[in-house]
């Protein structure tokens, strides 16, 4: 026993040794040595050596590597073995869905109220940006969960159309002075529109090409609103977006303002109730909307073309109006979400329309748990609120975005809430049906 | 029944996928209440011609016609709302569906004018379905999944029904039940049936009338029992047991 113990040690020491050596060669080149300009006069490049940094690392590779191997990769008992013991049971969660929605929803209404009472006026303000930060991204995620949930088509560009609907609304109050209550309808339908120019030649299209075109496509919106300056304002954006009104009660000092038509000392936090309850109803209308349709033959068509589209097509659906009504719509709500953003911002840049913006809400998405719509909640609440709390990390944020993903895929590889509900039951109430049950490979 | 017009009456048909030829002008009738078959090997382009019927792809050259009307050039979802439906190879159900929702797809087009009738005749013609109706597709037996494929193709209420293969991959106790349940929609309701099959036993003993398939093109025709009769058919198609 001895022995056997001996020749591990040796043997992961040896490994270990080999490791660190690796690390010694590649290190010490890319982070022991550096170019740079001297100080002073003449500017000549000189050489930093930084032993000591690379000793850090050798050494972190040397005793990552011995304790993996004593511990987890040649013990008869790894250590890791205790963390599988960690895994959600099969089924656990998918009663969370049930319990966490009303819950949810009445804390969502409540929320103003609850952090005034705390916080008072100034107080809560942070926290009532971040809940509407929290909700766009809820809002959002619930429309791209049309067409990437539902309809299965990946959608890597989906910020193209937050961004139609935020210069939608942008450009129309800069060139026309409409006002945000006629500009929001007009920004879903052009939203709308683009997501039909976008569907029509993606169609042919399945999986990663579909994937590089609507990535592209999402560049191609960013680019324009970026060079064409003498439209759109390029690079320095459109500043001075008009707030929204209260069924024409402007949010201000005065005669005439909310505060003093309700009989109420005028406050800035007004304002800002009024902005998360506007995109807390616009959220719902998009939550109420897809669960609607998911129950009427087009919202079915959807769900059956993620699944088999020669199936679909020979049963007689058009999957052409089909993928397009998908797109058209989660399009839309992208529009909605643009020009609410474009109003709460009052100022707008190609900036806030990058890939990255894509990636997080196609995150929540999928970490959510494609297709369900309690689970893009809780993954925008973790996501975009746990981020912006813990916003001393910055530098860490991708990190923790990163692992968070890796986490998530080994425990619930198909997302949070991986529940189904059937839109049809025949006796008693439809149950949700877990997708743990089968472990087919593919959707 | 040769007078009266047939149900699909295909003319000269050519198929090509790019540049190589699949369908080498077919010639093909099946009469109202008929059960016919198409028998051939694999590759004989059997499929093909059923897809072609569907409209995907589309003929190069030649006509289509379903209860007189031309369907050629027509996009495959109007095709497949003419009373026509399709059970396709490879059963392809929707595996993440409930077995009630794949069968809901299938009534989609009919306008659901009686869904829960069109359910309970399905369901009384596969009882294993309606034990299963709350099931996911995916996690059914192979057999139940081609069930439940022939079961959604029923539910549009079709005149007349496609089936490719039906008996790929399964027991033979299950092909038996399957062509069974085929039978028995052919002689209560009359359904007319064109059935594409590798296992020409099953399926030469079930139809009325049948093809053969060799490369593209039709070699042989006949009745179900003159085709089974037949040497050369029994030695290309029937060697090496009755299944």
């Amino acid at each position: 026993m001895m022995a056997q113990n001996d020749s591990l040690f040796t043997a992961s020491l040896k490994d270990a040794a080999a490791g660190g050596l690796i690390a010694l060669a590649l290190f010490g080149i890319t982070l022991g040595m550096r170019a740079d300009v001297a100080a002073g006069l003449g500017g000549q490049m000189v050489i930093d050596y930084r032993w000591g940094a690379v000793a850090i690392i050798v050494a972190i590779v040397f005793f990552g590597r011995l304790a993996l191997n004593l511990f987890v990769w040649k013990s008869d008992k790894p250590v890791t073995q205790y963390f599988s013991t960690l895994k959600p049971k099969p089924g656990a969660g998918s009663k969370v869905g049930a319990f966490a929605k009303p819950a949810l929803l009445v804390l969502a209404v409540a929320l103003p109220f609850l952090l005034m009472s705390y916080y008072g006026a100034s107080g809560s303000r942070r926290f009532l940006d971040l809940a509407i930060l929290v909700t766009t991204y809820v809002m959002l995620g619930w429309g791209l969960n049309i067409v990437v949930g539902l309809a299965g088509l990946l959608d890597l560009g989906y910020v193209a159309f937050y961004a139609v609907g935020a210069y939608s609304y942008a450009l129309l109050a800069h060139y026309f002075g409409f006002s945000f209550w006629i500009c929001l309808p007009l920004a879903g339908i052009l939203a709308a529109f683009w997501g039909i120019t976008l569907g029509f030649p993606v169609l042919r299209l399945r999986g990663d090409y579909l994937a590089i075109v609507t990535l592209a496509f999402g560049e191609i919106i960013r680019v324009v609103l970026l060079n064409w300056y003498n439209f759109t304002g390029g690079p320095d954006g459109i500043s001075g977006i008009p707030r929204p009104s209260f069924f024409g009660l402007e949010f201000e000092r005065g005669e005439n303002g909310f505060a003093a038509f309700f009989g109420l000392d005028y406050s800035s936090i007004h304002r800002i109730i009024f902005l998360y309850y506007l995109i807390l109803i616009m959220a719902l209308a998009t939550n109420f909307v897809t669960m609607r349709l998911r129950r009427l033959p087009v919202g079915r068509a959807w769900e059956a073309l993620r699944e088999d589209e020669i199936a679909c097509r020979s049963l007689g659906i058009n999957t052409t109006n089909t993928k397009l009504t998908a797109f058209a719509l989660g399009a839309m709500f992208g529009g909605f979400a643009g020009s609410f953003f474009a109003t709460r911002q009052g100022f707008i840049s190609p900036e806030s329309f990058t890939f990255i913006e894509s990636a997080v809400i196609l995150a929540i998405v999928v970490l959510g748990g494609l297709g369900s719509q309690i689970g893009v909640v809780i993954a925008a609440l973790v996501m975009i609120g746990g981020f912006e709390l813990i916003r001393e990390f910055e530098e860490y944020r991708m990190l923790v975005f990163g692992l968070l993903m890796v986490v998530i895929m080994v425990w619930k590889p198909r997302g949070l809430i991986s529940t189904r509900t059937p839109s049809i039951a025949l006796s008693g109430k439809a149950r949700g049906i877990s997708a743990d049950l089968v472990q087919e490979g593919h959707g | 029944m040769s007078e009266k017009e047939p149900l699909l009456k295909i003319r000269g048909i050519e198929t090509h996928y790019g540049k190589i030829i699949a369908l080498r002008g077919v010639d093909l009738d099946v009469h109202e209440g008929e059960i016919v078959t198409m028998i051939g090997a694999n590759g004989a382009g059997k499929s093909t011609l059923m897809m072609t019927i569907c409209g995907t792809p589309q003929a190069s050259t030649g006509t289509i016609q379903y209860a007189g009307e031309e369907i050629t050039r027509m996009p495959t979802h109007e095709i497949m709302r003419k009373s026509i439906s399709q059970s396709p190879e490879g059963r392809r159900i929707f595996p993440r569906m409930t077995v009630l929702e794949n069968l809901q797809m299938g009534a989609e087009c009919a306008g659901h004018k009686d869904f829960s009738g069109d359910l309970k005749k399905v369901f009384d013609l596969f009882p294993r379905l309606k034990e299963r109706q709350q099931q996911r597709g995916g996690t059914l037996s192979g057999g139940e999944q081609q069930m439940l494929a022939i079961a959604r193709a029923l539910m549009s209420r079709p005149r007349l029904l496609l089936l490719d293969e039906p008996s790929l991959g399964l027991a033979p106790i299950i092909v038996k039940q399957i062509f069974e349940a085929i039978a028995e929609l052919n002689r209560s309701d009359g359904l007319t049936v064109f059935l594409v099959e590798q296992n020409a036993y099953h399926a030469l003993k079930l139809a009325h009338r049948g093809y053969v398939m060799v490369n593209g093109a039709i070699t042989m025709s006949g009745t179900g029992k003159e085709l089974l009769a037949r040497e050369d058919v029994k030695a290309a198609y029937l060697e090496g047991g009755r299944h």
